[in-house]
């Protein structure tokens, strides 16, 4: 086991080192120039030349990538051209706040998706099968940012109970588990929410019909086993596979939230990839994405340590 | 214990909710801003206009200021750190300019300004040898300032500086110029990184907190050189927040009390709401800037005139939900350096068909042409829909126009390399929005012969000596009232020969709560914030 962890994490190298490639072409195939944003618009040539050859984009792309990599194993993600400020300090914030965001939208979605999956797993074919369904294909289909925006203007503009933006009070940076900056994720993490809770109720529900039909839920039936008792059986049996959708679902969450954290302005990797793109911050830029890259090249590994664990036979195959 | 919990649930929720109502306090002012971070506040700020006019003219002052104080007129230039300024009496040359330094005025840190500071200041930004040699302050403020040759102290209370040649936009181009403390750099271990989280000007606020990306905290400074700017409210609070929606959103729910730029098909709905919706003529244009090489249909001025009167911008305002100024010229009407040209941009199709066909076009020969368009961008106001609106009205008396979209920052370097360069993909014209506060930066820059790509941002290579000399006029005359007469003639020659497709003016809109008073916009892009009150 302990040889198959190593092998595996050695596995990891070659695609951190691919992942770094890309990442770091990626930005620099994009068009215009990564200075611009610095520079005054009307900036001489001399000017820009200058500003080039002290940011090192005057070299080659082979020896910029050699240095910044250098840099990057160790520990070093360089400094935000816009603000000047270690690209790591600003992506850890940003990822600490995303994480936050992400498990209350994982949370919310798996309490939601449950309830409703298991709702229309019981009562297969019925109003209440059909409106839990309906629930969970809109979840899946609806513009995530259109709900965020029909949220913002239903619980802050009209009725004004949520705040629309921020992390907290006076458009603080960093969300603390206070009651104060709980009002603040609210909107954001239910907004988030949907997409999970559409994919567990309808896997809970294909689930639960399935269990539901199967010979041993019969024999404890037909043993005099409660509903109570048959039900409990079920959630035994359901959330493993529930559980294993939602952790990807929290990887998902984590990456791809950049329109509903721009919407909200909640100040997470999605926001100041954002900002990185409008601003053309490629250190920041490349520093975000790598750190958010890394993230699911862990997670990955960590799920495929913890399964083999759980079932040796994965291991063999 | 069903009953407890319940109550303690709903006792929760009340918590959460009803905390909202302690947001907001008497005398703070919390600004929502385009930008997506705090500009830089070392003193020459980043963020372009809005970093100059929340951080700059805020917490810092130039040895030339803005008159903030009107709504009604353009603003002109008026003593700031410096009372009085002129060229050095008997200097033949020009060149030699004296400046005398106000006296009695104190940094924030309580150390005295001097003209020992403005030297400290621009070696700040302009020799890159000097201790205090700042590269992120230099790439805002060096280009400001093309004139300046070199500068020294006089005695304490004199200041000279020598131009490269005779020179009278000086002025203008050191209203650009912040002035930073060098006791208090020297006091934080000469560290930039340490004074920017507890800088220290001259300005009328003081910056008390600052967190990156997140907000900026100013109180007022109660010692302010000047009396009647020593601003009311207790508090000012800058916040970034760079989406519109989420602006529009912030203002609406009480979370700010006023947002920059709110997107214009949101206005409506803002006012319906009962929020103000602050607007004026300001000093930034949105043209199509025309090229004038070898082959462009442009080089024609029966074509120029021709597309100018072919715009109806009286439907393009409603379009824009009454957002904008039709243009007139390159400058906004009633400028006090509008002049009286004798072309008038109007709405008159059928003379501009009549001038086509003049010049050779007719319905069965349009003119067929490609323009560089960008879909956003800074003061692009909305491109997409504008440009669609006058792609309509220019077909309709026949100039048959392509766009090519290209992202906003690719456009800026476009713009930079000319329209000879292979990247503008030979395009007749370029759709760019322009900041006109100044005469350089107003006419020069984009027009002046030698001041094509690679020198400069001439995008089309326009060329025309007799407008070159009324520059070199405009450079050497430096008595304020004459300088005016020229750029009148500048404004009229701009006019005249119909150098652009004058379009729209911005009108800097700006939404807030009605607790706001006392806001006196001025027509300028910085703003005077020590008239502003708030309501309880």
């Amino acid at each position: 086991m302990l040889l198959y962890i190593l092998k595996r994490i050695l596995y990891v190298a070659p695609v951190a080192l691919g992942v770094s490639v890309v990442c770091f072409m990626l930005v620099h195939l994009a068009p215009g120039d990564p200075l611009t944003a610095i520079m005054p618009v009307d900036a001489t040539a001399e000017q820009q030349a200058e500003m080039r050859v002290i940011y090192g984009f005057d070299r080659p792309l082979p020896v910029q990538f050699g240095l910044w990599f250098g840099k990057v194993v160790t520990g070093d993600l360089g400094k935000s051209i816009a603000t000047g400020r270690p690209v790591l300090d600003e992506v850890a914030r940003a990822v600490k706040n995303s994480l936050i965001l992400a498990c209350a939208a994982t949370l919310i979605g798996f309490a939601l998706g449950s309830f409703f999956g298991f709702v229309a797993g019981y009562f297969r074919n019925s109003p209440l099968d059909r409106l839990a369904s309906a629930i969970s294909v809109l979840g899946v289909s609806v513009p995530h940012y259109w709900l965020g925006m029909v949220m913002v203007i239903i619980f802050s503009a009209q009725l004004n109970w949520l705040p629309p933006t921020g992390a907290g009070p006076g458009g603080s940076a960093d969300w603390r588990p206070d009651l104060e900056h709980l009002r603040y994720i609210i909107l954001p993490a239910i907004t988030m929410s949907v997409i999970p809770m559409g994919i567990i109720a309808r896997t809970v529900r294909a689930l639960v019909a399935d269990i539901l039909g199967q010979e041993f839920v019969q024999a404890l039936r037909a043993k005099g086993l409660g509903e109570w008792g048959v039900f409990k059986h079920v959630v035994t049996n359901a959330a493993p596979t529930a559980l294993a959708v939602m952790g990807l679902q929290l990887g998902y969450l984590l990456g791809g939230s950049i329109l509903i954290e721009t919407v909200f302005a909640w100040p997470g990797a999605g926001f100041l990839l954002n900002a990185a793109i409008f601003q053309r911050d490629l250190p920041l830029l490349q520093g975000t994405i790598l750190v958010l890259a890394m993230f699911f090249v862990s997670l990955n590994l960590i799920v495929d340590v913890a399964q083999t664990a759980l079932d040796p036979r994965i291991q063999r195959a | 214990m069903f009953r407890t919990t319940l109550t303690r649930a709903a006792l929760a929720a009340s918590l959460i909710l009803g905390a909202h109502g302690a947001a907001s306090a008497q005398g703070t002012l919390r600004i929502g801003m385009t930008a997506s971070d705090i500009p830089l506040t070392t003193g020459q700020t980043d963020n372009g206009g809005e970093g100059m006019r929340f951080m700059g003219y805020t917490v810092y002052d130039a040895l030339i200021n803005w008159d903030l104080t009107s709504a009604d007129k353009p603003s002109v230039v008026i003593p700031g750190l410096a009372t009085e300024w002129g060229i050095a009496p008997g200097d033949e040359t020009k060149t030699k300019w004296l400046f005398k330094i106000r006296p009695g005025v104190k940094f924030h840190d309580g150390s005295d300004f001097t003209a020992e500071s403005v030297v400290w200041n621009l070696d700040k930004l302009m020799k890159t040898d000097a201790p205090q040699y700042d590269q992120r302050q230099s790439a805002q403020g060096k280009s400001r300032i093309p004139a300046v040759a070199s500068y020294r102290v006089v005695d304490p209370m004199t200041l000279e500086i020598v131009t490269k040649a005779p020179d009278a936009t000086l002025p203008y181009q050191l209203a650009w110029i912040m002035m930073s403390s060098p006791a208090q750099w020297e006091k934080l271990g000469k560290s930039w990184e340490a004074f920017a989280k507890t800088p220290s000007g001259t300005g009328p606020w003081k910056l008390t907190a600052f967190a990156p990306r997140e907000r900026a905290e100013m109180a007022p400074n109660k010692e302010y050189w000047d009396k009647t700017r020593v601003p009311k409210l207790d508090k000012l609070v800058l916040m970034p927040l760079p989406e519109p929606n989420a602006r529009v959103a912030a203002l609406r729910a009480g979370q700010v009390d006023w947002i920059e730029a709110p997107a214009p098909d949101a206005v409506e709905s803002l006012k319906g709401a009962g929020f103000q919706i602050v607007t004026n003529a300001y000093p930034h244009n949105w043209t199509w800037h025309l090229s004038r090489v070898e082959g462009s249909p442009w080089n024609d001025i029966r074509v120029r005139k021709a597309a100018n009167l072919a715009i109806d911008r009286e439907g393009m305002k409603e379009l824009l939900s009454g957002m904008m100024i039709p243009a007139q010229g390159w400058l906004p009407p009633g400028h006090q350096w509008f002049g009286q040209p004798t072309f008038k941009v109007t709405y008159d199709p059928e003379a501009a068909k009549k001038l086509l066909a003049e010049a050779g076009y007719g319905p069965d020969k349009p003119i067929k042409t490609r323009i560089l368009i960008s879909p956003s961008g800074s003061g692009q106001m909305l491109p997409l829909p504008m440009n669609e609106f006058i792609q309509q009205s220019l077909a309709e008396v026949g100039i048959q126009v392509d766009y090519e979209v290209v992202e906003w920052n690719q456009m800026i370097n476009i713009w930079r390399a000319g329209a000879k360069d292979p990247s503008s993909r030979g395009a007749t014209a370029i759709n760019y929005s322009y900041f006109i506060q100044d005469p350089f930066s107003g006419f020069i820059r984009q027009t002046q012969c030698n001041l094509s790509a690679p020198s400069g941002v001439n995008w089309g290579y326009y060329c025309d000596p007799e407008t070159d000399k009324l520059f070199d006029q405009v450079r050497t005359t430096f008595d304020p009232v004459a300088q005016t007469e020229i750029l009148k003639k500048v404004h009229e020659k701009f006019v005249n020969d119909a150098l652009f497709l004058f379009v729209t003016h911005d009108v800097a809109p700006r939404a807030m709560s009605t607790k706001v008073k006392g806001f006196v916009q001025a027509q300028n892009w910085f703003q005077d914030f020590g008239t502003i009150t708030m309501e309880p």
